[in-house]
């Protein structure tokens, strides 16, 4: 293959365990903390604020409580936020300041592999999280089908696909304000996804728009999963996001000399 | 007249005392030099001469006021150069100029004329508009001493001047801080570089853990402590220490170094000879003219870059 | 304007044109602490697209989807809150936790760069700017950037019709206030900071996250359990919060409660700049 020449030497492993090895020798307490922002949202607005609203309509209309409509959507996000977190601003980071990249690609190894290598560390992030997180579901009750284990490998899934076009945009990003763009486009979409409300109460354009966006597909995937309500939708979900990491590997595959070897 | 008095000056930290009781003054017009390694206390004493460091016991006097208790009125007359560049990367070339001089309460009217001026001296005008990180280090430097002229202070505080630049970009800056001097600003220097002291200053103190070893002017010292010059011989690592034993009386004085023998004479080249008739082949030798580095090696038998 | 040969004919070091030193000195004995705020504002030009964009963007994305979207499902589940609808209700909250949150971006990295990485703390400090006013300095400068924000956040609020007492327009001092009472004895805490580790991620995830989610900006502290309820006392943003809910649309509130949110604030605030101007004169005459 043409576009992988000069790109890849077959040794992700070795990324991998200088990966491992940093999570080994790093505070433990960082590792651990990314757990409880998502928990967090979940104890504050489902209990808190569900108090307020009450019961909600779910997928195939069925009713649900308020924890259990938003706890699918948070998990969603937060694999969302990880990959994104670990492909952009951890990649931007450590190719200006840290120049680890730079000592790694001095070696033999090609800049696919350095790729390959950091999109897999974060998905063995988001796998630890989406367990710590189903765990937490499970103790409150609100995982009500054993649909609900499939979460954690939806939610790598979702990982996957936000992780490499993450870091195939941030091939283009030079400088710091470009890198914010970011969090303009990630905030906006976790709050109308569907994520803590339902979409109908806007109008229909507004409600095709944010059906256009991934993070709505996979937070109506995983609250299917987390009640084992599936209906036609469900195979779209599915697709969309299968489509989705196809292509953000293949786009930034393409844009990895870009990224790496400017 | 001296601008700058320090009498029994002390610096601790803890237990450390990083300036250890000095002596210094500075005159008025004056090119003075802190030599010594790093951790010799000069950047310690630099701090102390602005107020941003507060002494732990003596006296300092700078212009006659005492710069912790007039700290503003001292800096007012400063022009501080760090040692390490604390350019502001969030502001382009020109900018970091002007917003420094708005610490000094200076009016944008001047502040606009100054910057386009010292950024001819600073030679960066066609960088006015660049970013901070775009500049190469020498740049960069010399945008750091733009910034600390702004003021038009009467004494320029110049801590490692030229550490980590290229020779070509010191000699650039070397020639602008002459230019200075020239004009009659008071340059206060701080090195590890002899060839800098040497071509700086007119007067130096040397500096070690904390201590003025010395004092004079760079030829007064060399004369002072040392021969006319310095015959440089190398007899392998192996054979150094066992030729020293033969070398006794071909030189005034011997220093043993790991890499090679200094032997200082007033005549490298007759020293030479008499190694050579002792019968003794090195596998190289220089004769060169000495310098401070052997001042400061005879003072503290130490050499200055470790 | 000079040309090269031009100015080598010129005397660099004393132009005459210039303030004399001791009239720079009697300027920035008296007025340092403005002349370092407006360094910072000036600095804050880099970003000023980001200020731009988020101000703006936040409170109509906030009141969009917390407000309208979340806004019609508690209003069909509880039918409003404290006897408003849910948007009047979250309002309030929206503006002041967005501002108090800014301050953790202000007053967490920068700091550790002004210190640590640029310097530019010991780069004021080598004029005659004094130590302790850049400290206040900073307090001044970030403030003042809040003001505006609160100013646009406000308007905002009155576009979607958010506020319906006539007093609404006093959250503009309000919000900036509760900041710079969680900002300042932040700002005091990240200059006694000499390394740079997960102090300001944890406090991030364990501080502000807590206090946004916890201090009832989306719903009144009642709703939760008491023992969760102590979140709310010790947190400028809760203080804040009640405060911007009075004056926006007259929340029930005990005059002496009242007063109470209001000295917290202040005194948070006041302290938290002593302590800062203290750790700055300390770490910068070392």
């Amino acid at each position: 293959m043409t576009v992988l020449s000069g790109l890849y030497a077959g040794n992700v492993r070795a990324v991998l365990e200088r990966g491992f090895k940093v999570i080994g020798t790093q505070n433990w307490a960082i590792l651990v903390s990314g757990f409880f922002e998502p928990v967090f949202y979940l104890l504050a607005m489902g209990f808190g604020l569900g108090g307020l609203v009450g019961q909600v309509t779910g997928p195939n209309g069925t009713p649900m409580t308020y924890v259990a409509f938003i706890a699918p959507a948070l998990l969603a996000t937060s694999a969302m936020n990880g990959a994104i977190y670990d492909s952009t601003w951890n990649v931007f980071f450590k190719m200006r300041f840290g120049r680890l990249y730079e000592a790694m690609l001095s070696t033999s190894l090609g800049p696919l592999d350095v790729a390959a290598g950091e999109i897999a560390m974060a998905l063995f992030r988001g796998l630890l999280y989406a367990c710590g997180f189903l765990g937490v579901m499970a103790v409150l009750g609100i995982a009500t089908s054993w649909w609900a284990l499939a979460m954690v490998p939806v939610a790598l899934l979702i990982a996957l696909g936000f992780a490499a076009v993450g870091m195939a945009v941030t091939s283009w990003f030079t400088s710091f304000q470009q890198m914010e763009l970011i969090n303009i486009v990630l905030l906006p979409m976790f709050m109308f996804s569907s994520t803590l409300f339902p979409i109908d109460v806007y109008p229909q354009a507004v409600q095709w728009f944010i059906q256009a966006l991934p993070l709505w597909h996979g937070v109506e995937l995983m609250r299917q999963l987390s009640i084992g309500a599936f209906g036609p939708m469900t195979a779209v979900h599915l697709a969309y996001f299968g489509v989705m990491s196809v292509l953000g590997v293949a786009f930034c595959t393409v844009r990895l000399r870009a990224l790496f070897l400017r | 007249m001296s601008v700058i008095q320090a009498r029994s000056l002390v610096k601790s930290y803890g237990d450390l005392n990083a300036v250890d009781g000095i002596d210094f003054d500075v005159a008025a017009g004056e090119s003075f030099g802190l030599l010594g390694p790093n951790g010799a206390g000069k950047s310690t004493t630099m701090r102390m001469i602005g107020g941003t460091s507060l002494r732990t016991s003596g006296t300092l006097s700078v212009l006659g006021m005492d710069p912790e208790t007039h700290g503003p009125e001292v800096r007012a007359n400063l022009g501080v150069i760090p040692q390490q560049d604390n350019l502001d990367t969030e502001l382009r070339v020109r900018d970091n100029l002007i917003t420094y001089g708005r610490y000094f309460g200076l009016p944008r009217s001047y502040l606009q004329r100054r910057a386009d001026d010292l950024l001819e001296f600073a030679q960066l005008t066609d960088k006015a508009g660049e970013k901070v990180d775009n500049l190469s280090g020498g740049m960069k430097r010399r945008l750091t001493i733009a910034r600390g002229l702004i003021n038009e202070p009467r004494i320029l505080l110049l801590d490692e001047p030229t550490t980590g630049l290229d020779p070509q970009a010191r000699h650039i800056l070397w020639d602008r801080l002459f230019r200075l001097k020239e004009e009659g600003v008071t340059l206060v220097v701080t090195t590890h570089f002899m060839d800098e002291a040497e071509q700086l200053c007119d007067r130096l103190v040397v500096m070690d853990r904390g201590r003025i070893v010395a004092e004079g002017s760079p030829a007064q010292l060399i004369r002072q402590y040392c021969t006319r010059e310095v015959l440089e011989v190398r007899f392998g690592s192996e054979r150094n220490a066992a030729v020293v034993q033969q070398l006794g009386d071909v030189a005034e004085r011997l220093e043993v170094l790991p890499d090679r023998i200094l032997l200082y004479t007033d005549d490298g080249e007759a020293a030479l000879e008499r190694v050579t008739s002792l019968g003794l082949q090195p596998l190289t030798s220089l004769v060169r003219r000495s310098s401070l580095e052997d001042v400061f090696l005879r003072l503290t038998g130490r050499s200055l870059i470790d | 304007m000079a040309t090269g040969v031009a100015t080598d004919s010129n005397r660099l070091a004393y132009t005459g044109g210039v303030l004399a030193p001791a009239a720079q000195a009697r300027t920035a004995r008296r007025w340092g602490w403005l002349l370092y705020a407006e360094y910072r504002l000036t600095s804050m030009r880099a970003y000023l697209q980001t200020i731009v964009i988020r101000s703006i963007g936040l409170p109509l994305l906030y009141l969009a989807s917390m407000g309208l979207g979340l806004g019609a499902l508690v209003d069909s589940g509880a039918g409003g809150v404290d006897g408003v609808s849910y948007l009047v209700f979250v309002a309030p909250g929206l503006l002041v936790s967005s501002i108090v949150m800014e301050a953790t971006g202000e007053f967490t990295y920068p700091v550790m760069s002004g210190f640590k990485w640029q310097k530019h703390f010991f780069a004021a400090a080598a004029s005659p700017v004094r130590p302790g006013q850049i400290a206040v300095g900073e307090v001044v400068a970030v403030g003042l950037r809040f003001l505006i924000e609160t100013v646009v956040f406000w308007l905002a609020l009155l576009l979607f019709g958010a506020v319906t007492a006539a007093t609404s327009w006093l959250v503009i001092l309000i919000a900036p206030l509760a900041a710079l009472a969680f900002g300042a004895p932040l700002l005091a805490f990240a200059a006694t900071q000499t390394d740079e580790g997960a102090q300001f991620a944890f406090i991030q995830r364990f501080v502000v996250m807590p206090m946004f989610l916890f201090a009832g900006t989306f719903f009144p502290l009642g709703a939760m359990p008491w023992y969760l309820q102590w979140i709310g006392w010790i947190s400028p943003m809760w203080h804040g919060t009640q405060l911007a809910r009075v004056v926006c649309f007259g929340m029930p509130n005990p005059v002496w409660l009242s007063v109470l949110h209001l000295v917290v604030l202040l005194v948070t605030a006041v302290a938290g700049t002593w302590f800062a101007v203290r750790i700055f004169t300390r770490r910068l005459t070392r």
